[in-house]
């Protein structure tokens, strides 16, 4: 097998060339490679850099932080806390199940919880953080100190959290916040756009309200992480946006006193300015503390809640719906007199009861209370005159007096969602909603705020509020905005009102038709002739301050505190002819069949500045019950008077 | 046999240590010192396992192919056959008892380390090709029975290492084998017609496939059909080297890479780790490294006197550059991913051995390039 020589050329050239060709095939493929080497790292360089670093950051938003509630003073009612939670990350664990029976009996955690956690865990990726607690009790956190060299893998963290530190007090005003549900993130762009897991949102109250506002933006945590998912080091923080602070016009000290006299009760007060409608206070007994709900409350609380006779729950302020007895006969008075019914001269005797078309009518004294003029009638509430005013005056003309001062409708603009508008019949409300005619017993009834008229707390305080400012319209404010007007301000434009009107001939305004509200038209009158609202006024005065006034004994003589008011006692339940020779003391009576006692009134009574409602349910009689209460209240809300007008003073200055 | 063999005065051991190609030299320690590093960015900057084990490796295998660079040709083309013998019992022996990882059993357990016969297929290929072919006269290359051995000798090894299945060293093995074949002369066209008939019998050929196989070649041709799943791989890698730009993100910085979406960027992808970290410059650079390795085997070759030297320094060279090419097209998303690694760079021990034995018969045509064999 020897090659012979001419053979061997033969190869070696063969070679030669086919190893040329292969060397040629070799540049261009070369040549390849570094075309597309170039096509990626150089021309697409930007898109690919995009998708790396999509790959490998990714972003946590952090919660925002809520703004805060203060009061008229600048004290704190919804602020944030700092709290500890406790975290654990089971990757960082060594023995996850010796862990957590150690943290069941150190945090003594239910059985419940316990199980919850773990499966939790179970269902996370190891790396991802679990919450054991998200508000330790200062004693859990103190024990878990204690042993947190044993317990590997726990960590305590300082988290913000809301809290009230009024408690129960401005429940009802600002309710609760709670674990954001699906329904709050799909109604909300605000919610949506900031929610992160846990994020806990306003569910009823301004907290809901004011969501938009309080809920500020989100902190962003950048972080770089691999493939997995995990989190490898921060590359970036941006903080977030804390959300708007809101003052309220509520004085937080009144507030928690109202909540001490209401406290064991069940009912409401309100406390307003009468020129600049801000709220003093704003209150529903029984509360409850906000607090609960922030963690998710428990059952035994919410049963506790749910079940209470007194009805925490409801907001009785403003969706508390009571007939007004006789706090309405300040407007059945006002409205006779404006649409010149009768004049104040005229007497009726009154007996104790009237017989009227077939059907007795009783007044609340049953020996009856004599001759009576319209003066007298107010300040003794005297039913019968009422009677025979109300007769002359008819319902219609009533309900648009009583509609004119803010009852049967709307006090806040939107600020409680489910804030009650309350009934003032009129012919035709009956006509269009039971489909049967007006009969002229239910003006009796109406005329003594018993029968079909319905009214809310607030809606009363807004009523005694805009006889006590003179007759003007006044919008009742909790927050402070864009529109709002100082004291000084409204008072000199409800003088230019009067002055207008004297001097326009044409002005008068048609007693027998509603009015229409506009904005720019504010502080409207709401009188024919001012004179009769001062009558009005100086009767109530009578009936605090005169003897065989309905609320003599709650007077007080220091004109600095005194006040002027109208009690009330709503029946629940029909009187019956027996019950009435019976004539049982309130305390006699089962719980749910005893009247309603209110009270209206504003003061002081020589300058006016602050009118009230008080409803005590099935409180017995309003003399008895609510005046006595307002008594103590007056005092308390002028005292911080001077407080208050320092602030106001002060805020003008800086302006 | 080899005593008489056509050559009439020894060099001095310093003779030969002088006529060592150090060229080739000095860019096989620059591509161990490169990997070496590689894999040290591939651990994250640390000195672990990788790094270590393949410095030794490299080390070792290194001093082995300068020990082996002193046996002569004619030594490689007596044991040419016997070579190809061995690596293909040992290749039988890795298909029936082998070690089973991941699917596959290519293996076998040597106790101190794993040896992948096929991986020295590569190489006892070329050389019993290029025995093969220097006994033969040219003029039977193009006879029936000179196409015929060739070809049964190639399927022989290919059917064992698809069977274990592994689709890439079967194809760097025929690749390896065919460009001998092309060099030793047959005809054009019967490159031709069995180009033709592969065509023709395609369809057939990947019905045979393994079901993940076609997978990777149907996601080679849209990536995004599955990118979590088989086109995982090229839509990472595409990233990696995309975002490294023309410098690179700098040594240890290849995000890609040390956050773990890169899979196995010790083996197939470290070109990947690589061109993220140093960019096209770095990457340039590697690719001129391993243009004059190459260049520097075909001129040995070219200096041979003797047709075996010639033939296997050709078709060695040829196979260097068949590997690199394959394996940096995958890694760039231009041919489907195939299980192949880059020589000297990739982690793998019997990659390595055989990179080493085949540079190895380079040198020793380097340094007995006067040698003719009978």
């Amino acid at each position: 097998m020897i090659s012979s020589g001419d053979t061997k050329i033969r190869k070696a050239k063969v070679i030669s060339r086919r190893v040329f060709i292969i060397s040629l095939v070799k540049v261009v493929i070369f040549t390849g490679i570094v075309g597309r080497l170039f096509s990626l790292q150089v021309k697409e360089n930007k898109k690919y850099l995009t998708l790396s670093d999509k790959n490998r950051l990714r972003e946590w938003k952090l919660p925002p932080i809520r703004g805060e509630f203060v009061d008229y003073f600048g004290n704190i009612i919804a602020g944030n806390m700092e709290v500890y939670r406790l975290h654990v990350i089971p990757e960082q664990v060594e023995n996850f199940n010796y862990l957590m029976t150690r943290l069941k009996t150190i945090l003594d955690l239910s059985d419940n919880e316990y199980s919850k956690i773990i499966k939790k865990k179970n269902k996370q990726k190891p790396w991802e953080t679990i919450i054991i607690s998200e508000n330790l009790s200062w004693s859990q956190f103190s024990k878990l100190n204690l042993y947190l060299h044993e317990l590997d893998g726990a960590k305590p963290v300082l988290s913000v959290s809301r809290y009230y530190p009024y408690k129960e007090n401005f429940t009802h005003v600002l309710g609760y916040l709670s674990r954001a549900s699906t329904s709050d993130i799909e109604n909300s762009e605000s919610i949506k756009k900031n929610y992160v897991p846990g994020l806990r949102v306003g569910k009823i109250g301004l907290e809901k309200t004011f969501e938009s506002d309080l809920i500020g933006t989100n902190g962003i945590q950048r972080y770089e992480v691999n493939a997995y998912g995990k989190r490898v080091n921060q590359v970036d923080h941006i903080l977030g946006k804390k959300g708007k602070n809101i003052k309220l016009t509520i004085d937080a000290e009144v507030q928690k006193y109202v909540n001490e006299l209401l406290i064991g009760r069940s009912g409401s007060i309100s406390v307003m300015d009468i020129y600049t409608g801000e709220i003093i206070a704003l209150h529903s007994s029984p509360s409850f503390d906000p607090t609960l709900f922030l963690h998710g409350i428990s059952n035994e609380d919410w049963k506790s809640i749910r079940e209470n006779p007194l009805k925490p729950l409801l907001n009785k302020t403003v969706s508390g719906l009571y007939s007004p007895g006789s706090t309405i006969k300040p407007i059945v008075a006002l409205s006779a007199l404006e649409n010149d019914v009768i004049s104040p001269e005229m007497k009726v005797r009154c007996t104790g009861k009237i017989e009227l078309y077939g059907h007795r009518y009783h007044c609340w004294k049953e020996k009856g209370h004599g001759y009576m003029n319209l003066r007298e009638a107010i300040k003794q509430s005297c039913d019968t005159y009422f009677y025979e005013a109300s007769r002359k005056l008819g319902v219609d003309r009533l309900n648009v007096t009583a509609k004119r001062f803010g009852l049967g409708n709307n006090v806040f603009d939107g600020l409680f969602p489910d804030e009650k508008k309350g009934l003032v019949p009129s012919t035709k409300w009956k006509k269009n909603n039971l489909g049967v005619g007006w009969v002229l017993g239910e003006t009796l009834l109406t005329g003594i705020g018993q029968g079909y008229i319905q009214t809310t707390p607030v809606q009363l305080c807004l009523m005694t509020a805009q006889l006590a400012n003179g007759g003007f319209k006044i919008y009742p404010r909790l927050t402070f905005d864009n529109n709002y007007e100082d004291y000084e301000t409204v008072k000199h434009k409800m003088f230019q009102k009067t002055i207008e009107k004297k001097n326009s001939t044409i002005g008068l305004i048609e007693t027998s038709k509603e009015l229409i509200f506009s904005a720019k038209n504010k502080y409207e009158i709401l009188f024919r002739n001012q004179e009769n609202i001062k009558f009005v006024l100086d009767a109530m005065y009578g009936s605090t301050n005169e003897v065989f006034g309905t609320s003599y004994k709650s007077r007080i003589e220091d004109t600095k505190y005194q006040f002027a008011g109208k009690t009330g006692t709503a029946q629940v339940k029909r009187i019956t002819e027996e019950a009435r020779k019976l004539d049982l003391k309130t305390e006699q009576i089962p719980y749910e069949e005893r009247d309603h006692a209110l009270y209206v009134a504003y003061g002081p009574y020589k300058h006016p500045r602050y009118a009230m409602s008080i409803v005590i349910e099935h409180g017995g009689s309003g003399s008895k019950a609510a005046a006595p209460i307002a008594k103590k209240l007056f005092k308390f809300v002028i005292d911080r008077h001077e407080l208050r007008e320092i602030i106001r003073k002060r805020k003008l200055k800086n302006i | 046999m080899y005593s008489k063999l056509s050559f009439t005065g020894e060099l001095t051991f310093f003779q030969k240590l002088r006529s060592l190609d150090y060229w080739l030299l000095f860019c096989v320690l620059l591509l161990g010192i490169i990997s070496t590093i590689s894999m040290y960015s591939s651990e994250g900057g640390q000195i672990l396992y990788y790094t270590k084990s393949h410095f030794i490796r490299f080390s070792v295998f290194f001093l082995l192919m300068l020990v082996l660079s002193f046996l002569r040709p004619s030594f490689w083309h007596a044991i040419g056959y016997l070579f190809f013998f061995i690596v293909m019992v040992l290749l039988v022996v890795a298909s029936f008892y082998g070690v089973k990882a991941s699917g596959s059993q290519r293996w076998i357990n040597l106790y101190f380390v794993n040896l992948q016969p096929s991986e020295l297929m590569k190489i006892a290929i070329i050389v019993c090709f290029a025995k093969y072919y220097h006994r033969i006269q040219i003029t039977n290359v193009n006879t029936l029975q000179g196409l015929l051995i060739p070809i049964v000798i190639l399927i022989i090894p290919i059917v064992f290492v698809l069977s274990q299945p592994d689709l890439g060293t079967s194809i760097l093995i025929a690749l390896s084998g065919i460009a001998v074949v092309w060099l030793s002369g047959v005809k054009i066209k019967y490159f031709f017609y069995s180009f033709l008939s592969l065509i023709i019998t395609a369809p057939f050929i990947i019905s045979l496939l393994k079901p993940y196989q076609k997978i990777r070649i149907l996601t080679f041709f849209n990536p995004e059909r599955d990118p979590l799943g088989a086109g995982y791989q090229i839509i990472q890698s595409k990233i990696a080297i995309g975002s490294g730009g023309i410098y690179g993100k700098g040594f240890l910085k290849g995000t890609q890479s040390y956050l773990e979406f890169l899979p196995e960027k010790h083996t197939d992808f470290i070109f990947t780790l690589f061109s993220e970290e140093h960019g096209f410059v770095g990457s340039f650079i590697l690719l001129i490294i391993y243009a004059i390795l190459i260049f520097r085997i075909i001129s040995i070759g070219a200096l041979s006197r003797s047709f075996f030297g010639k033939l296997f320094c050709y078709g060695f060279g040829t196979s260097i550059f068949i590997y690199i090419v394959v394996n940096m097209a995958m890694v760039l998303g231009m041919v489907p991913i195939v299980g192949s690694p880059l020589p000297i760079m990739s982690y793998g021990g019997s990659s390595m051995l055989a990179t080493m034995i085949g540079l190895a018969i380079v040198m020793g045509c380097r340094i007995y390039n006067k040698e003719l064999i009978a």
